[in-house]
């Protein structure tokens, strides 16, 4: 409906009456796959959309040689975004010139362009897309949506400016969901404990429709369910399964929350079976050696998992809790105290692009950067990545101040527009640093490349007499800074011969590899046996994201990840009914959790500088949800392990946690 | 398009209201379903108050009507009529940012900045209330409020910073 007010469309729609034919329904992808199950694809025959296989190593041989097997199934819930700003469109055509101009709050301005280009028949170069600021991620903007195309045609087609702005429960309708997956997973290990293969299985729902990456998301965790830990063996298989759902993409963290979660709960399950300590179990079983080529077959750059390990366990005091937790026992407390680990492993910074071909995405993994001195010495730094929350304003502009040796505030990043920015891949997965951000400081470097060669030519001595320093050159107690050189490449008066005039440099990036964060996060859970409350009383995360720019830029990464780690494990869940209903679509019964859920939180870190990149860089923009979830689900287990659960559902509801207490003591 | 006999448009049930919005004075003539939220940004442009659900539960919208923290989304325009409404485009003064503006951006009390300006309205309400609060104080008077990149942690900081300066 296209009306003049918000009111009139609202009105006018209500005028539609449309009558529905109810299709049968199927909400849950392991009910899919059974026989008889209604097909959301009459074409296919089948709801089975793919499987996928990963294996490395002789995984059968030695799950038959183990001594301890552990064989353990969870349940990934499916979850909603909530990006505080809703989607919205706007665009405005320019009947003059055939070019149009699209708002949208998305991530991924550049993507958007070229795929809706594709779908409309816009040619690209008219369509200019800009993302202003945009309110907020978490991968439900990283995809290409319906309401986009439809502005876009509808603008082209009425020659006027056309709006569309998202509800909230329009976007729990229809904005990606997140995870939504089976796990089953085990461990082959050895008396002691020590892991020697792993092998897991994934049954994962699509939704009714693959959007922009659904079908890849839970194969961005293809190579880390064996998580930090040192094995010989690796079998991966993931099935992906329609559903009469809304579709799934990707949600923070994106297939590596999932790894994560399998892995960190499955080593505490075998701890349990060979009588050791978590922190004692990992131990024994972590990577120690680096670069390190792991079983499922990708080198980790670098890392020292102990360091972390041993940081957080001070941060912690952990004897004084566990301390705590033998005296509640003790004394026959209601109210149990768990402690609950993860050290996780991860991969980030989309990617290699040569990867992602293997693994048939449709993009390349690069991004750029173009840094432009103005005469009056102000920089312009303009890049193909686009923040929405993760502050590249100020850290892209730490690097550009720290190489040319100007005032921070005398740099202008600009981003989210393609008719500014060199053509980019966007803002997910943990890639707009260690990926975009190498660009920028390539391009700086081109720049001081350059600006040398004018120095040298200006105050005549060879560019290796030259000294620089903090944005300035010095030779023979001559001297020039980057402005001053930034004037003179403007004038162009007097250049070396053939110089171009200008002082500006573009750099493209490709990364030869990952990033691999990792670290140690410990959760502290006190739990009412009586009304089944868990309460998240502190959470200690130590995390080694390589060489750190703004360290208050990288504690609110970690802050907000592993918030949305926790209202996982706790709180959100989004639910169908039988009838494919969506009965949490609305804020009032989707639980994204208030300051009054989540304590503040004890952070530490560790470094160890990824020696694939000049920066020494890893990703941070998701480490804090991928550790998370599996450290308050391990301690909402620990808390009740002496009393017999060794599993519950996630979330952990006050129903949930009463039921199985209630079940285990009767 | 529209047909002009439009059951939606009811002129005989516009009524005038004044309303005092950030000093100024504004007689408008509502319709009277048009929110209050909508009146903000749609009629007097102040487009700093957000909307960020439909259902009252996330608080983007908040503004002070008569000093009291409100959440925009919940009030129709014609009920404000007679009220003095702060909206966030109302605190800084003389080009310096208020004290709570201030300690957000000290802090780093925000991410993508959504849910900032309903955050920093409901905090210069609970220090109206409770000047210097205790940590679980910050948490429990801010419940009302939603923000999906920050985790909170900073912005207790924030709401610690501003009640240390005296708001």
């Amino acid at each position: 409906m296209i009306a003049e007010t918000r009111a009139e469309a609202r009105d006018a729609a209500e005028l539609v009456q449309v009558e529905y034919e109810p299709l049968p329904a199927v909400v849950d992808p392991e009910r899919a796959l059974e026989d008889g199950a209604p097909i959301v694809h009459d074409d296919f025959g089948t709801n089975s959309c793919y499987t996928w296989k990963l294996s490395a190593g002789d995984v059968d041989e030695e799950f038959g040689n183990a001594s301890v097997v552990v064989k353990e199934r969870y349940r990934q819930q499916r979850l909603i975004p909530n990006a505080m700003e809703p989607r919205g469109v706007i665009v405005q055509p320019f009947p003059a010139t055939g070019e149009l101009t699209m708002w949208s709050a998305t991530q991924i301005p550049h993507i958007a362009r070229v795929t809706l280009s594709m779908v409309t028949g816009v040619p690209e170069a008219k369509l200019r897309v800009v993302a202003p600021d945009v309110g907020g991620g978490f991968g439900s903007k990283l995809n290409v949506y319906a309401e986009e195309a439809l502005a876009l045609v509808l603008a082209r087609k009425l020659g006027r400016p056309i709006k569309w702005i998202e509800t909230r429960t329009e976007g729990y309708q229809a904005t990606i969901h997140g995870r939504d997956q089976i796990q089953e997973i085990e461990l082959a290990a050895t008396s002691e404990g020590k892991i020697r293969a792993v092998r897991a299985k994934l049954t994962v729902a699509m939704g009714a429709y693959l959007q922009l990456v659904t079908p890849g998301v839970p194969l961005l965790g293809a190579w880390l369910y064996s998580g930090a830990y040192d094995v010989v063996a690796y079998d991966f298989e993931c099935t992906g399964v329609f559903t009469t759902t809304t579709p799934t993409d990707a949600y923070r963290g994106a297939g590596r929350p999932e790894a994560t979660y399998a892995i960190e709960r499955a080593i505490d399950a075998l701890a349990r079976k060979v009588g050791k300590d978590p922190v004692e179990i990992r131990r024994l079983n972590f990577l120690r050696e680096f670069p390190k080529t792991i079983a499922s077959g990708l080198t980790v750059d670098s890392g020292d998992y102990d360091a972390h390990l041993d940081a957080a366990l001070e941060l912690l005091d952990y004897d004084a809790v566990r301390k705590d937790q033998a005296e509640r026992r003790e004394r026959r407390d209601t109210k149990e105290v768990g402690i609950g680990f993860s050290t996780y492993l991860e991969m980030c910074g989309l990617a290699p692009s040569r990867i992602l071909g293997a693994i048939r995405y449709g993009a390349g993994g690069w991004d750029a950067a173009t840094i432009r001195f103005l005469p009056t010495g102000t920089v312009q730094v303009l890049i193909g990545t686009s923040p929405h929350g993760q502050s590249h304003e100020t850290t892209f502009a730490q690097i550009v101040a720290d190489q040319l040796g100007v005032g921070y505030d005398e740099i202008e990043v600009l981003h989210g527009d393609t008719a500014v920015t060199p053509l980019g891949m966007d803002t997910y997965g943990s890639r707009s640093l260690t990926v975009g951000g190498i660009a920028v400081y390539k391009a700086a470097e081109r720049i001081v490349e350059k600006a040398r060669k004018i120095a040298a030519h200006q105050l005549e001595v060879g560019e290796d007499e030259l000294a620089y320093d903090g944005g300035r050159f010095t030779a023979n107690g001559g001297a020039l800074t980057t402005k001053e050189i930034a004037l003179q490449a403007w004038t162009a008066h007097n250049l070396p011969d053939g110089m171009e005039p200008g002082l500006e440099a573009s750099y493209v990036f490709d990364p030869e590899n990952f990033s691999w964060p990792a670290g140690t996060h410990i959760a502290v859970v006190e739990i009412d046996t009586e009304t089944g409350n868990v309460d998240l009383i502190r959470y200690v995360a130590v995390d080694d994201v390589g060489k750190v720019i703004n360290p208050d830029v990288v504690a609110g990464q970690i802050h907000g990840g592993v918030t949305q780690g926790v209202a996982q494990a706790l709180w959100e869940e989004a639910v169908y009914d039988d009838d494919g209903n969506l009965i949490t679509g609305s804020m009032v019964n989707y639980l994204v959790p208030s300051a009054a859920e989540v304590p503040s939180f004890e952070l530490g870190s560790t470094e160890t500088p990824s020696p694939t990149n000049p920066l020494g860089v890893k990703g941070v923009g998701e480490t804090g949800t991928i550790a998370s979830t599996a450290a308050v689900m391990n301690a909402v287990v620990d808390a009740l392990s002496a009393r017999g659960v060794t599993d519950i559902d996630m979330p952990a509801t006050p129903e949930r946690v009463w039921r199985a207490v209630k079940e285990v003591a009767s | 398009m529209l047909a002009p006999n439009f059951p939606g448009r009811k002129e005989d049930a516009v009524r005038r209201v004044s309303i005092t919005v950030n000093g100024a004075e504004h007689d408008l003539d509502l319709d009277p379903r048009e929110l209050l939220v909508y009146v903000l940004r749609e009629r007097l442009g102040l487009t700093g108050t957000n909307v960020g659900c439909d259902t009252s539960s996330c608080g983007a919208c908040t503004v002070l009507i008569d000093g009291e923290s409100v959440k925009s989304c919940t009030v129709l325009g014609v009920q404000a009529d007679g009220q003095e409404i702060t909206t966030i485009e109302g605190l800084a003064t003389n080009g310096s940012l208020h004290p709570v503006q201030e300690a957000f951006k000290d802090t780093h009390g925000l991410q993508c900045g959504y849910c900032t300006p309903g955050f920093v309205m409901a905090t210069v309400s609970l220090l109206r209330e409770t000047p210097s609060p205790s940590e679980e104080q910050i948490r429990h008077g801010l419940e009302g409020n939603l923000c999906r990149c920050t985790g909170y942690h900073n912005i207790v900081r924030a709401v610690q910073q501003a009640a240390g300066v005296g708001v």
